[in-house]
């Protein structure tokens, strides 16, 4: 059994992947927690419990919910935006994967390439990514582990990712719906959110139009 | 691992393909992987190892498949022209080169089919930039790739050095031993390389002739049912089209970008493709029953081998058993992922291993002592090439002198 366990970092100049590391994946009605694999129901809890802790908690949605691809994305999209409310967690999206040049406008936008970036800028401390295809959320959680200490998450779509610290798999909108019904459990129990105040930016394509718009 | 991985159920998660239980065009229903292998009933047929690529690729709903001649894989390839001609692919031709048709093979998958291909030797080296790209753009293009030797002066013959170029491409590499292996490789190996965690091509070789050439009885599945279809919507990534938009990720490419972390992608990338290399063994251990195979291998001697050089051994032990030396053996699946833990487990009481190979270097060997403890019990050989055969004899012979026991030479 591998004991290799996915912590935030910095790890290392060049962490290694967690696969690499003898760690293998949930199967289905599983996630895993830091490498150790649990039951889903689980692992919701953990999910709450970081983000009501956290002081910059946010939702990096990629390109498979951020583009209506079919009637299903919009129905993510919108759970997505009640999750980001019900918290507070602040949405910055990964609009696309190619490297921004010159520079990255690192408050609004994070890219697989130099994910790091948009994490130190922002001193994001918890971040699930949603609906980021497998490859690039991997190449981003490596990159992210290995320079910064914030701890991720994720809701994949398909097998889930062994170089977050803790992952699902086979999301859909109920499971999107249970990180929100997750959230709501513990704040009725008396946790807070521990997230400094802020107000979603908004975005259109000439760029940032609105700071305050929520 | 974080957990064990469970042999007894022997089923990989099965297919949602939205097409399970529909009929092609042939007349086939697309069917379960674990269905085809462990529910329907297996026929025997006596066919040669080119003639059971073809029976593979009936039931595999290939889409595209490029052929280029080259010794010994041109007779599979013409077959596979044949049946396009019966239409149970959607394209086929021929490539202007290997290197051409290892590009032709990326431009189908990359547009969503299931591309399969043939090659050997020099072909195998000709083609071999395509490998590593097929892999870092996540490509699960299969190749089965005919042994043989790949150096001047040509040798068309058997000679498994070509796999050893093959080792760190990013792409999975199973070793058949028999027609059997290569019709097993071949159908499991696309479900394999497609899962959506793995995503990476496949080299599914065997060794030229020995196992193309020569017939054998196969145990061959209904020819009415055929793999789900590859869905490209499992890509762990975004097809890579240059102004496909809004994901043009390649427009500005990075890896050309002079800054650290751009570097750092690159190799966060390549370690990803390693990554989806090893969690192909969840899924391989179901399919295959295991990375390896082992018979005896608590025994203190032990003989590890891939390929025909597992069926040469196995006559080798039977001729060591008639002067009461007992060995044990372990059968090598796959190459990459390479079974270390599972090597490290059967070598463990072993005090001397021998590992007999088709290839110059001992290229097998090598990763086997560079993953065990007390590695000087490996013995690298004995080791045939350029198409020389590998009589059981010279196996037993090698193992006595090791031993300090008196042989008899063997001429050649």
């Amino acid at each position: 059994m591998s004991q290799y366990q996915v912590l935030p970092g910095p790890e290392a100049f060049l962490p290694p992947a967690a696969a690499s590391m003898g760690n293998v994946l949930p199967d289905p009605g599983e996630a895993h927690i830091e490498g150790r694999i649990v039951p889903e129901d689980e692992a919701y809890e953990v999910f709450a419990r970081k983000v009501l802790g956290a002081k910059v908690p946010t939702i990096f949605p990629g390109p498979l919910v951020l583009w209506k691809w079919n009637d299903h994305v919009a129905e993510k999209a919108k759970a997505i935006r009640e999750l980001a409310n019900e918290a507070p967690m602040r949405i910055i999206p990964m609009a696309d994967y190619r490297p921004k040049y010159p520079k990255i406008e690192a408050a609004v936008e994070i890219n697989p390439n130099h994910p790091n970036l948009t994490i130190w800028h922002n001193k994001i401390d918890v971040c699930i990514f949603i609906g980021v295809h497998c490859h690039q959320a991997n190449l981003s959680l490596k990159i992210i582990r290995g320079g910064t200490n914030c701890y991720t998450m994720a809701m994949c779509a398909m097998a889930g990712h062994e170089d977050a610290c803790l992952s699902f798999r086979d999301a859909d909108l109920g499971k999107i719906r249970k990180l929100i019904d997750a959230v709501k459990k513990l704040k009725s129990e008396g946790v807070e959110s521990q997230a400094i105040p802020f107000k979603q930016f908004k975005l259109s394509r000439a760029g940032l139009v609105d700071q305050s718009a929520n | 691992m974080n957990k064990q991985v469970e042999l007894k159920n022997k089923r990989i998660i099965a297919s949602k393909h939205v097409k399970l239980g529909q009929k092609n065009r042939m007349d086939q229903t697309y069917t379960d992987i674990n269905d085809i292998f462990f529910k329907a009933e297996q026929t025997p047929n006596f066919l040669t190892g080119s003639e059971v690529i073809r029976e593979a690729i009936k039931r595999c709903s290939v889409g595209t498949s490029v052929a280029y001649p080259i010794t010994p894989q041109s007779e599979a390839a013409a077959l596979i022209g044949e049946i396009y001609a019966e239409g149970y692919l959607d394209e086929y031709f021929r490539g202007e080169s290997e290197f051409a048709v290892m590009g032709q093979c990326a431009g189908a998958a990359f547009g969503g089919h299931r591309v399969f291909t043939t090659t050997a030797g020099p072909g195998t080296l000709r083609a071999m930039e395509n490998f590593p790209m097929w892999a870092g753009a996540r490509l699960p293009i299969q190749v089965c790739v005919t042994c043989r030797g790949v150096n001047s002066p040509l040798s068309i013959q058997p000679d498994t050095l070509e796999m050893y170029y093959l080792l760190e491409t990013g792409m999975l590499v199973w070793h058949a031993e028999t027609a059997q292996d290569l019709f097993d490789f071949i159908m499991k190996g696309f479900i394999v390389a497609e899962q959506p965690d793995v995503h990476v091509p496949i080299a599914v070789c065997c060794d030229g002739f020995f196992v193309t050439h020569t017939k054998d009885t196969v145990d061959l599945p209904p020819l009415d049912l055929t793999l789900t279809p590859y869905d490209p919507y499992q890509n762990p990534q975004p097809v890579m089209d240059m102004e496909t938009s809004p994901i043009r990720m390649m427009r500005d490419p990075f890896v050309m970008k002079s800054n650290y972390i751009s570097y750092a992608t690159h190799a966060s990338w390549q370690q990803e493709i390693k990554a989806a290399v090893e969690r192909s063994r969840k899924h391989t251990i179901p399919l295959l029953d295991g990375l390896i195979d082992e018979y005896n291998a608590d025994r203190e001697l032990l003989i590890v081998a891939s390929g025909t050089a597992v069926s040469q051994s196995r006559e080798a032990i039977r001729l060591l058993e008639e002067e009461g030396i007992k060995v044990g053996l372990v059968k090598i699946k796959t190459i990459r992922p390479f079974p270390t833990e599972e090597i490290r487990r059967v070598t463990k009481h072993a005090k001397h291993i021998f590992v007999p190979e088709f290839n110059v270097v001992g290229w097998l060997a090598r990763e086997i002592k560079a993953i065990i403890p007390d590695n000087e019990r490996v013995y690298v050989g004995p080791h045939v090439c350029g198409g020389m055969t590998m009589p059981s004899e010279v196996i037993v012979e090698q193992i006595k002198i090791q031993l300090g026991m008196e042989t008899t030479p063997l001429r050649m």
